[in-house]
């Protein structure tokens, strides 16, 4: 074990950068082959959640012959608990804009898109003049490269790669099968690399100050630092930069409120850690740290003993119920059967085992669903009912 | 010509006639009506010669694409965890009880309707809510009496 398990904070994405024309020029007079290397020797993984390689992406995307690619950034930032992404692109727009021209360098690419959510309108003159002033750079220094904002319209499961995709295309937002992946049939069919506001952050960062910088950062696995938004029960409410692979444990020392009881890492799409778990629960992306290790888009929510732990699933629940496409019937009808089943477990109409029933139908849910929304809603809820079963029951 | 029929006519000759433009037609429309009427959806469909209902299929995916008529002001509530931990029914109590409406229900003079929506982004800051496209954090219900006041006198002073 090299790393501690500590709490560190890191300040990269939020700092200061007046020189992002020379970063920008710089990159662009390397070789997207040493770029990749770069990016690759970094370990930089997707900042969504999902968490993959970023340098890889780049790199499938770059090897397929198109004469028309696309850069996507992904601000479509819907999963409760996260909001981070409107930080950086209200604070810090040139670090994405610059991660999205250095990748159409390296991909091939002449048309960028940030998808924004329709909830963030109120960006869009701020967003539009960084934009106007980053394009007129571009042009100065002959980079054919021009960035357009598309708006969501309210609708969680477009934060889905496919779906986005599909929405851009003006269709209903209903996730593709995969494969075929972006990288080859992305937006429009064409090949498309997809990135997370934050993930373009981090390049920039990585471009700047080489991958090593970065690289030092964080634990075997799961390397760099990364923006988490801490909610709920805490005294400190926020936006913070750590660095990955600390214990969930530290977390709660430094965000709690001294009576936590449980914390949601990754969202309602992600796992509910009980406080007898905190000590073998590290955040980051694989491999064993001290236990389980969980990735995460960022999202810390807390809860301290007051909470009903009932209420918190049956809000996700309804969530995922609102939120669900229903193009795929495991998710469709197994999210509206779910929040029926404890709802009738809670009120008596149905013993105690049949909480088991339903957590086989999120078993099934999770093989059968066909993106993540269907197949991740299996680990709130199993979490959840696993950890505080006799909540749900009285 | 029709006001609403110049207004897709306009946009679509701003964004272009192809499926990929729908959803800025639509969410033009949107800006500028506050929801999307059956006449309206078959006018966009002529427009960039698609099924209706295709558009209609596309336009109720959304939830912010109203397709349901709606008042010139649109509260969104959000319910999603944090903010229902943090208050938010006593911010929807408050609404209500102000505005004489409930959830889903418009005023009769057609000014505000009352929503609630799925996270907003604002869990740091809950409870928080949507009036358009401004957003209001860390309610109370004082704060949001106050908030809705200053859009009453303003409706009042337009209408002098």
């Amino acid at each position: 074990m090299t790393a501690s398990y500590q709490l560190k904070r890191a300040d990269f994405i939020f700092k200061n950068e007046n020189d992002w024309e020379q970063v920008l020029q710089k990159s662009i007079s390397r070789s997207p082959q040493d770029l990749i290397n770069e990016l690759i020797s970094s370990e930089l993984k997707g900042r969504g959640g999902a968490g993959f390689p970023t340098g890889l992406k780049w790199k499938l995307t770059a090897e397929v012959s198109d004469s028309v690619k696309y850069v996507i950034c992904n601000a479509d930032e819907g999963e409760p608990g996260t909001f981070k992404d409107r930080e950086i692109l209200s604070m810090v727009p040139y670090k994405v804009l610059t991660g999205m021209a250095v990748c159409a360098h390296v991909i091939g690419a002449k048309e960028g898109y940030i998808y924004l959510r329709g909830e963030y309108f109120f960006l869009l003159p701020e967003l539009n003049k960084s934009i106007r002033e980053f394009e007129y750079y571009c042009k100065e220094i002959n980079l054919d490269f021009t960035i357009r904002i598309f708006m969501g319209s309210g609708a969680y499961i477009c934060g889905e790669e496919t779906a986005l995709f599909e929405s851009m295309e003006g269709k209903r937002g209903e996730p593709r099968n995969k494969p075929p992946y972006p990288s080859n049939y992305g937006y429009m069919g064409k090949p498309t690399v997809i990135n997370n506001v934050e993930t373009l952050a981090h390049t920039f960062t990585i471009f700047k100050y080489g991958a090593k910088r970065f690289y030092d950062l964080g634990v075997q696995y799961s390397r760099g630092s990364k923006l988490f938004s801490v909610s709920g029960d805490t005294p400190k409410p926020g936006i913070y930069e750590l660095e990955l692979g600390m214990s969930l444990a530290d977390f709660v020392e430094e965000f709690g409120d001294g009576d936590t009881k449980a914390v949601q890492v990754g969202g309602a799409s992600g796992f509910l850690v009980p406080r007898k778990r905190f000590n073998e629960t590290a955040i980051g992306f694989q491999g064993k740290l001290v236990g389980i290790s969980l990735p995460t888009g960022g999202s810390m929510m807390l809860f301290n003993s007051s909470r009903s732990m009932f209420n918190v699933l049956d809000n996700y629940l309804e969530f995922f119920r609102e939120e669900s496409c229903g193009q795929c019937t495991p998710c469709r009808v197994g999210c509206q059967q779910l929040l029926k089943g404890i709802k009738a477990v809670k009120r008596g109409e149905k013993n105690a085992k049949y909480l088991d029933k339903l957590l086989r139908l999120t078993e099934t849910m999770k093989l059968t669903a066909k993106c993540g929304l269907g197949q991740s809603v299996a680990n709130s809820f199993s979490s959840i009912v696993e950890n505080f079963r006799e909540e749900m029951i009285y | 010509m029709n006001p609403v029929s110049e207004l897709i006519k306009n946009l679509a000759d701003q964004h272009g006639r192809n499926r990929h433009n729908l959803l800025p037609i639509l969410q033009g429309v949107v800006e500028q009506e506050k929801y999307l009427s059956e006449f309206s959806m078959v006018e966009i469909a002529r427009e960039l010669d698609l099924p209706a209902s295709e558009v209609y299929g596309t336009a109720t995916f959304y939830s912010f694409l109203e397709y349901k008529k709606m008042g010139k002001y649109i509260i969104r509530i959000c319910k999603t965890i944090t903010c229902s931990m943090k208050g938010k029914n006593q911010i929807l109590l408050a609404i209500e009880d102000m505005l004489k409406i409930h959830v889903g229900e418009t005023t009769p003079d057609g000014n505000f309707s009352l929503l609630q929506t799925n996270c907003l982004g604002f869990c740091h800051k809950a409870p928080a809510m949507l009036v358009n496209s401004e957003v209001y954090t860390d309610l109370t219900p004082e704060k949001v009496r106050e908030v809705l006041s200053s859009y009453l006198k303003k409706q009042k002073e337009e209408k002098v």
